[in-house]
């Protein structure tokens, strides 16, 4: 009897907790249909009478940040990205793990070292390379990501295929497949769920990348946190109402991916920590 | 089978590798060669040893501040967000209702990015400071309990998922037998759920202490540094000496090296420390 009338204590706790968690996106959400000086002065206002403005910061905000095409660049790059990382890295850790040389476990451990060095320390060399190797656009981009994302991503392939049997794929041999065919019929349906977690945890950074294709891309072909972080421009004033419509705006594909795949992204999220 | 896969090397290893030779070996050798030269464009590079270095701590305070912002905020984060979250995830293990919409909620923060969820931090606390006539970055306390507020906002569902799986991999005989032993909740929590878990907080721990020193986006959204580079974190610095200041380039490098060397051995001293404290089940 105490464990329940416990539980309804902590039910209650968790149901405030939770309200605290949610209070700042409905406090934009609620901003982004006020006007500008409302949103400084009280933006703990509902958006009632005068403080109304429609739709008005929404269309501002497309207008200035060029939201649909920052959202289309975004998109392309997260999606091609995603797929050469999930394709290559998957090919390339089977290959770590079935040919043994030095030279294959240098490639291991240079990868896995890659994970802790911060972004900070490759930037400008990084970028000055990209800007010479034409690589400075939205297809050479996907390179540098499948360069960035190789080492979280061999990691966890590798750390699954130590795990496959050796015996399958010598009966494919046997059978007269070559490695390639070995690898795409028999090895890759086995990693699958590996596959989707190494798509999502990529996705995740990915998709919020903003120093990356800021420095590589800069504003030709903004994506979304770039169009974000132009709003507040130079030394100008930034338009509150516009910014407040923008992160709604961020926010839904978040919002939409994560519901549509909640149940993946948990289980990559306890997955990718068993393998770290 | 070894010799004829090795064959295929062109297939398998080729694109993955000159993508990270490009992407990162290279920028890195060539990064560590830079520290010790000056530079505006990396081909007018010119010898000058250990003196970038001795800059990033002479020629201004800038680096010891962030170095010292980053610090402060890294411990308080990394011990509210672990603590938090293994707290949420022992309430989930008990049979509480709702536990699925909770975990959304607190999970959700996570996926927005750094510029977005800095912004956000941004209204509300500008919010609240405004009916007292302040503003963010009117004092720097402000800008470092905004970052540190954002960070747990953002983290403690990610790290409540690793703790779940955790305290459910614990095989129940184990807690069994402790109850039948008569063992309190307190002993129960530290003489076996805690060891159990130890995989998960090494992880977690691991996971919390890098993105902390790496914070970036949060950062620049939420305070840009101000007010006067007080709310400044060690990336940010490093960026703003490589981008906002002529003739600073092979410093920001050196500061670069002395930045990834820090979260290096920090990073290897915790995995060390807590692999060790891990038990063999």
């Amino acid at each position: 009897m105490g464990r329940k009338i416990l539980n309804s204590i902590f039910f209650v706790l968790l149901l405030a907790f939770a309200a605290a968690f949610i209070f700042p996106v409905a406090v934009v959400l609620i901003n982004s249909f006020k006007t500008k000086f409302s949103i400084t002065e009280s933006p703990f206002t509902l958006p009632l009478g005068s403080y109304f403005v429609g739709l008005a910061n929404y269309t501002e905000g497309i207008r200035s940040t060029g939201f649909p095409s920052a959202f289309g660049w975004s998109l392309f790059i997260t999606v091609f990205s995603i797929a050469a990382i999930t394709v290559f890295t998957s090919m390339t850790a089977w290959y770590i793990v079935r040919v043994k040389t030095k030279f294959t476990s240098v490639l291991y451990y240079s990868l896995v070292f890659s994970m802790i060095v911060p972004f900070q320390m490759v930037m400008f060399t990084m970028s000055k390379i990209a800007n010479v190797m034409h690589l400075d656009n939205p297809l050479g981009i996907i390179l540098i990501y499948l360069g960035f994302g190789a080492g979280l991503s061999v990691f966890m392939y590798s750390g699954f295929i130590k795990t496959v049997p050796l015996g399958i794929e010598e009966a494919a041999t046997i059978d007269g497949c070559t490695p390639l065919q070995t690898y795409w019929q028999v090895v890759f349906p086995i990693l699958k769920p590996t596959a989707i977690t190494v798509a999502i945890l990529n996705t995740m950074w990915i998709w919020n990348d903003y120093l990356l294709p800021y420095l590589v891309i800069g504003s030709d072909y903004k994506t979304i946190p770039i169009a974000v972080q132009y709003l507040k421009g130079g030394y100008g004033s930034v338009d509150m109402g516009a910014m407040m419509a923008m992160l709604v705006l961020s926010i839904i594909p978040v919002v939409v991916f994560y519901l549509s795949s909640q149940k993946y992204i948990i289980k990559g999220v306890a997955a990718g920590a068993v393998k770290g | 089978m070894n010799r004829t896969v090795r064959r295929y090397f062109p297939i398998f290893v080729m694109p993955t590798l000159i993508a990270f030779l490009i992407a990162f070996a290279v920028p890195f050798v060539l990064g560590v060669l830079l520290s010790f030269t000056e530079f505006r464009t990396v081909s007018d590079a010119t010898f000058v040893g250990f003196s970038n270095y001795i800059r990033a701590f002479k020629d201004d305070r800038l680096f010891l501040d962030a170095l010292w912002f980053t610090v402060k905020f890294s411990v308080i984060s990394v011990i509210g967000i672990n603590v938090i979250a293994f707290i949420l995830a022992m309430l989930f293990t008990r049979d509480i209702p709702g536990t699925n919409f909770f975990r959304t909620v607190f999970f959700m923060p996570n996926l927005i990015g750094g510029i977005v969820l800095g912004y956000i931090w941004q209204v509300i606390i500008n919010g609240v400071l405004y009916k007292f006539g302040y503003s963010i970055t009117s004092n720097p306390t402000y800008g470092f309990w905004g970052l540190v507020i954002l960070m747990h906002w953002q983290m403690i569902g990610y790290m409540m998922i690793i703790y779940i799986a955790g305290i459910q991999n614990i095989p129940t005989d184990i807690l069994e037998a402790a109850r039948v032993d008569g063992a309190n909740a307190f002993t129960t929590l530290f003489r076996i759920t805690i060891p159990s878990v130890m995989p998960s907080i090494t992880i977690c721990l691991f996971l919390t202490i890098t993105n902390s020193f790496k914070l970036f986006d949060q950062n620049l959204a939420l305070t840009a540094g101000a007010p006067a580079n007080r709310t400044q974190m060690l990336a940010l610095d490093i960026y703003n000496t490589f981008y906002s200041r002529t003739g600073y380039e092979g410093v920001g490098q050196a500061k670069a090296v002395i930045f990834f060397i820090i979260v290096a051995v920090i990073a290897l001293l915790q995995l060390n420390l807590t692999r060790r404290k891990e038990v063999e089940s």
